[in-house]
């Protein structure tokens, strides 16, 4: 039986069960976004607070359709007219937001370890959409739900991430995912970025710092974006990165040929990807991001669909019995 | 609670021989089966929506398109239940918009599942028509709705519960009437 879960606050304490679990329930969404009709009332009369601290874009707008698809309303909180601005304290804007009774939050944070304490103190689920450099779960959870739908399943794979490992939440959700299931992960980049301690992360993580070698036998190339307020540091010029780090059509066939390469976006072409690569058979950047739609909506029907615990219910004892009476001939 | 097995309803021979009606039922009341398609509805209408399917082919020399239907995400008692139920795809590989549709269900009893299925499938177009089909209707409706084609119509109390059990998915065949005892 699968243990609930009552957040989502990363990956790493998931059990591979569990993550299984998320994946197979994300398959009947992503049926759901061929639907000429995409609008659930599944989660009618629940609200969901997209509480987004840190700028965000491609995450929150997933989130925000995946939560009106399913037929719940939205709180919008975004960083730039938030009264963080103000010197409010985290605790005190969740508080607030939690005082007008969503049923979950949706939250995005610059500091690791923000949902996890916001969770601690909150009384409804948690979804973690991005806590500084800690973890970014339903990145992975997407990729992951995009591998095994290429290859029909994750076992056994070897991964290579490239580029900025060390600031990227993506990377560390990704590794704890797909190390579960058995993968040989190689990490990638200029030698700052990768630092060696990331090698006991996960079982079977190497840290390689010559992407030639890094890409050698390769089954899923996972892109990372270089942060170009990063890389306009002098340490490293945009010029190096290219010539040493950029995934090219050339160092792609160093991989197996049906090597798959994942970008978790914003992709910035010319960059730390070559335009051929990310527009190629290989590149699944698009499938990515209906896959996410998928992810979240699963992940908000069980998280925030449920009725609370705890919490007295509208319904009274004889009346939840009648309706579970209702459907006993339905459910199985 | 416990619960009890009270009589059986229908054998494994009678179960088969309700199907053949029905079928041939269907067939006959649809004016033709151009655009006929059997949906069944998760999970004991899957395998009677391929058996009265197959049973057609025979009679009638025409393949009928057969679809699934989950309808967890159209339940009206989400909001009741501290787990979420388990959430499966449809699969549906031809359009309904104009179709005429047969939903196909084991049990009719509050009518509630079918108001789900129905719902289920306007997302997924416009039918011409849509008809219900039950192996059982057990009456104590909720709803107001009611099916085309009735293989087997059985009074029941509302603390008894109509078993069908399918050997695609039970691993035996009949029905039976059980219930709830304290």
């Amino acid at each position: 039986m699968l243990q609930r879960l009552e957040h989502l606050l990363g990956i790493e304490p998931l059990t591979r069960e569990q993550i299984t679990f998320i994946l197979d329930q994300a398959a009947p969404f992503q049926e759901f976004q061929r639907h000429p009709l995409k609008k659930l009332a599944t989660l009618r009369g629940k609200t969901v607070a997209l509480a987004f601290f840190e700028a965000s874009t491609r995450t929150r707008i997933s989130f925000a359709t995946a939560t009106s698809r399913l037929g719940a309303d939205q709180m919008n909180l975004q960083a730039e007219a938030s009264s963080l601005k103000k010197g409010e304290s985290l605790i005190d804007t969740v508080r607030t937001l939690e005082a007008m009774r969503p049923d979950g939050i949706v939250m995005r944070h610059s500091s690791s370890g923000a949902a996890a304490f916001v969770a601690q103190r909150l009384e409804i689920p948690v979804l973690n959409a991005g806590d500084g450099t800690h973890e970014h779960p339903t990145q992975a959870l997407l990729d992951a739900l995009t591998i095994r739908d290429r290859r029909g399943n994750l076992d056994g794979l070897n991964v290579t991430i490239l580029g900025d490992i060390l600031h990227s939440r993506v990377a560390r959700s990704n590794i704890h995912l797909l190390s579960k299931f058995g993968a040989q992960i190689t990490l990638c980049g200029p030698a700052m970025w990768v630092p060696a301690e990331f090698e006991g992360l996960a079982p079977n993580v190497r840290r390689v710092l010559r992407i030639e070698d890094a890409l050698e036998g390769a089954d899923v190339i996972v892109v990372l974006r270089v942060q170009t307020e990063r890389i306009n540091e002098p340490a490293l010029a945009a010029e190096e990165y290219i010539l040493r780090y950029q995934l090219t059509s050339e160092r792609l066939r160093l991989a197996k040929s049906d090597a798959l390469m994942l970008h978790p976006g914003p992709m910035i072409r010319g960059l730390e990807i070559d335009p051929v690569v990310a527009d190629g058979p290989q590149s699944c950047v698009l499938e990515q991001v209906t896959n996410g739609l998928a992810v979240r909506m699963a992940l908000l029907y069980h998280l925030v669909g449920g009725a609370p615990a705890d919490a007295p219910h509208p319904a009274d004892a004889s009346s939840s019995a009648n309706s579970a009476k209702g459907t006993s001939n339905a459910a199985d | 609670m416990r619960v009890v097995e009270k009589r059986q309803l229908l054998s494994a021979e009678e179960i088969g021989r309700t199907l053949q009606r029905l079928a041939h039922e269907i067939v006959e009341k649809s004016g033709g089966t151009k655009d006929l398609a059997l949906i069944g509805v998760r999970r004991r209408g899957v395998p009677l929506s391929q058996r009265l399917a197959a049973i057609i082919k025979t009679a009638a020399g025409v393949s009928v398109p057969v679809g699934t239907l989950d309808i967890t995400l159209y339940r009206d008692d989400l909001s009741t239940v501290a787990q979420q139920p388990v959430v499966h795809s449809n699969e549906i590989d031809f359009p309904v918009d104009d179709r005429d549709i047969v939903l196909i269900d084991d049990v009719l009893y509050t009518g509630r599942t079918v108001r789900a299925a129905m719902n289920g499938l306007f997302d997924l177009g416009r039918p011409r028509r849509i008809r219900l089909c039950v192996l059982v209707d057990r009456g104590h409706r909720e709803l107001p709705v009611e099916a085309s084609f009735i293989g087997r119509l059985v009074e029941t109390s509302d603390t008894e519960i109509v078993e069908v059990r399918l050997q695609e998915i039970d691993g035996e065949e009949r029905v039976m009437l059980v219930d709830r005892v304290s």
